[in-house]
């Protein structure tokens, strides 16, 4: 159960953000969650949208650099303390958290954590045997 | 290894390959009477005949050529527009100029003899490019008053070949018809070779997959990692065509299947290589300034012209056969030679570092700047699909490699600065690799 995130590649300059936005939005595709990562000369923008394949079309014919990378989405209850569980429960078998970022449903109550690591079989085993629930492509457009 | 086979097709066998001394000989009398009819129609060229004290009978021997004055681009400008002519203007057939974005524009002119010559001269280098009447040459090359266009023109109708006039610009029609019409030859400046690569690519057009089968690029210098590149993306046979309006335009000399420098059309012009500070030839395999003679022009002809691109000469004969002296190719320009913090720095080296890497596409510009009392060297680099990761980590990885690269190469601190994608200035004419921001 894989989900599929859109990086796209920015300069740190005005207006490049909106670019990207302005153009999912005209090609009718909506942003489910986001996070940049950034350094002084460019950011990182990482996307989760509805339609993958198009959003890497649109952007691609627009002239961005993109490329698609399998994450991990699991849903956690929206209460204090559950990420650390899950955070907890990685560390301690020493897999590598590259990046992670977390949003929260339309009805409330669960949120939605994305991570990348290192080791992702390793991961997903050992989530699934702790009981985390994993979330596919239509689940997260759902949620 | 064996010695690779190479294709023996020459356009003027009695010419290209004639014997070295019957060649100098015939250098040497039109040498003569080259400079005798400067003298007697050119004022110019009389005053700075007579400032030497050198008459036309002074040339006894091809060495006496670096008793000659040199010839500058100011020179030109000076006798703005038509003060450099040998015939009267009923005798011109046709006039070049170059932009003149840097002063007034330099102008050239041609009889229909020299326009004869010239033809002559760019089907040589056709078919040093592999070419025959077979093919379909599709030339992208400006057409105007640069000499580019109609040069390869001319000289790929005397081939027989057939003609795709599509001048440069509008890289989707280029596209198009190139598959549409089977071009065979592509001819115009790597950069848009590239450009136009980068085009098909995008509208899922494959030129591996066309009968495009070679390139003819010039207009500005490029590496042999950029020919290697070009050649391995684009599956065709890429040469390196060499010209500049003030000698004739494109065909003053090219490189043959061989690969190893360029062969000069030395039965029209005389290639010598000088040391660019104080003038002093320099002999055989040494770097420096690439200066000509022409020695078969009849409305234009040109002595000693200081062309500013860096080379050194070949004396050893190719393996194609043809014994023409060859030139390096171009390494740089005098002028476009960058001094940063006293280093010498030429766009095309860093080139060299980015295809070196491997994952780059080789649209790149320096940016030069002075804080302080220091040089600041900023090196920009598009990002293309295949070195962008989701990852900050492996970005940066990848900016400190082609950083630490260009350090070691060239011996100067650098920033390197990676970009969007179609973010540094491109055209169809030449690409802008520099931007020196120094008040020198």
């Amino acid at each position: 159960m894989q989900v599929t995130q859109i990086s796209v590649f920015l300069q740190n300059t005005a207006g490049r953000l909106a670019g990207v936005t302005k153009t999912l939005g005209e090609a009718g595709i909506n942003i489910r969650a986001l996070s940049i990562a950034d350094t002084s000369d460019f950011g990182i923008l990482r996307l989760i949208v509805d339609k993958s394949e198009e959003a890497l079309k649109v952007l691609k014919d627009r002239g961005y650099a993109v490329s698609k990378t399998e994450v991990i989405a699991v849903r956690v209850p929206d209460k204090p303390g559950e990420l650390s569980t899950i955070l907890s429960l990685l560390e301690g078998t020493g897999i590598n958290i590259e990046y992670l970022y977390a949003f929260v449903g339309r009805s409330g109550g669960d949120a939605v954590v994305v991570f990348r690591v290192e080791e992702p079989q390793r991961a997903r085993v050992l989530l699934s045997e702790n009981n985390i629930e994993f979330l596919d492509e239509d689940q997260i457009n759902k949620f | 290894m064996a010695k690779r086979r190479v294709e023996n097709l020459i356009w003027n066998r009695a010419r290209e390959c004639m014997d070295r001394e019957e060649k100098q000989q015939l250098q040497l009398e039109k040498l003569q009477e080259t400079v005798r009819r400067v003298y007697q129609k050119v004022p110019h060229y009389r005053n700075a005949l007579q400032e030497r004290g050198i008459g036309p009978d002074d040339i006894r021997s091809l060495a006496d050529l670096t008793h000659l004055p040199f010839t500058a681009k100011q020179d030109l400008r000076d006798n703005y527009p038509f003060g450099m002519f040998a015939v009267p203007k009923s005798e011109i057939v046709r006039i070049h100029a170059s932009s003149g974005t840097t002063g007034k524009p330099t102008v050239v002119a041609y009889t229909s003899r020299d326009l004869n010559n010239w033809a002559e001269l760019v089907s040589r280098s056709l078919v040093c490019a592999g070419g025959t009447h077979e093919d379909t040459i599709q030339i992208a090359y400006g057409y105007g008053l640069f000499t580019g266009g109609l040069g390869i023109h001319y000289g790929a109708e005397r081939l027989g070949a057939t003609v795709v006039p599509i001048s440069g610009g509008n890289s989707e029609r280029q596209v198009n018809l190139m598959r549409d019409f089977g071009t065979t030859i592509l001819a115009c400046t790597p950069s848009y070779a590239l450009h136009i690569a980068e085009v098909a690519r995008e509208s899922g057009i494959d030129i591996r997959e066309l009968p495009l089968r070679a390139g003819i690029f010039g207009a500005e210098p490029w590496s042999d990692n950029m020919r290697k590149k070009l050649e391995a993306e684009t599956g065709i046979s890429a040469v390196d065509i060499y010209g500049l309006s003030e000698v004739v335009g494109p065909g003053v000399a090219c490189m043959c299947q061989a690969k190893e420098g360029l062969h000069v059309f030395d039965d029209h012009f005389i290639p010598e290589i000088v040391d660019p500070v104080t003038g002093e030839p320099l002999p055989p395999g040494e770097e420096g300034e690439l200066v000509f003679t022409s020695i078969s022009k009849e409305a234009f002809p040109i002595i000693r012209y200081r062309t500013r691109d860096i080379s050194s000469i070949i004396e050893e004969p190719c393996e194609c056969g043809r014994t023409h002296t060859r030139i390096q190719r171009i390494c740089g320009r005098t002028d476009d030679m960058l001094i940063i913090r006293g280093v010498n720095v030429f766009p095309s080296q860093i080139e060299s570092v980015l295809l070196e890497i491997g994952e780059t596409e080789p649209h790149y510009q320096l940016i030069v700047d002075r804080r302080g009392q220091m040089d600041a060297l900023e090196v920009l680099v598009e990002v293309s699909e295949q070195m962008f990761s989701d990852k900050v980590r492996g970005l940066e990885e990848l900016g400190q490699r082609i950083q630490h690269k260009i350090v070691s190469l060239l011996g100067v601190s650098c920033k390197v600065k990676l970009v969007e994608p179609k973010t540094i200035e491109r055209t169809s004419g030449k690409a802008k690799r520099v931007i020196d921001k120094r008040q020198l």
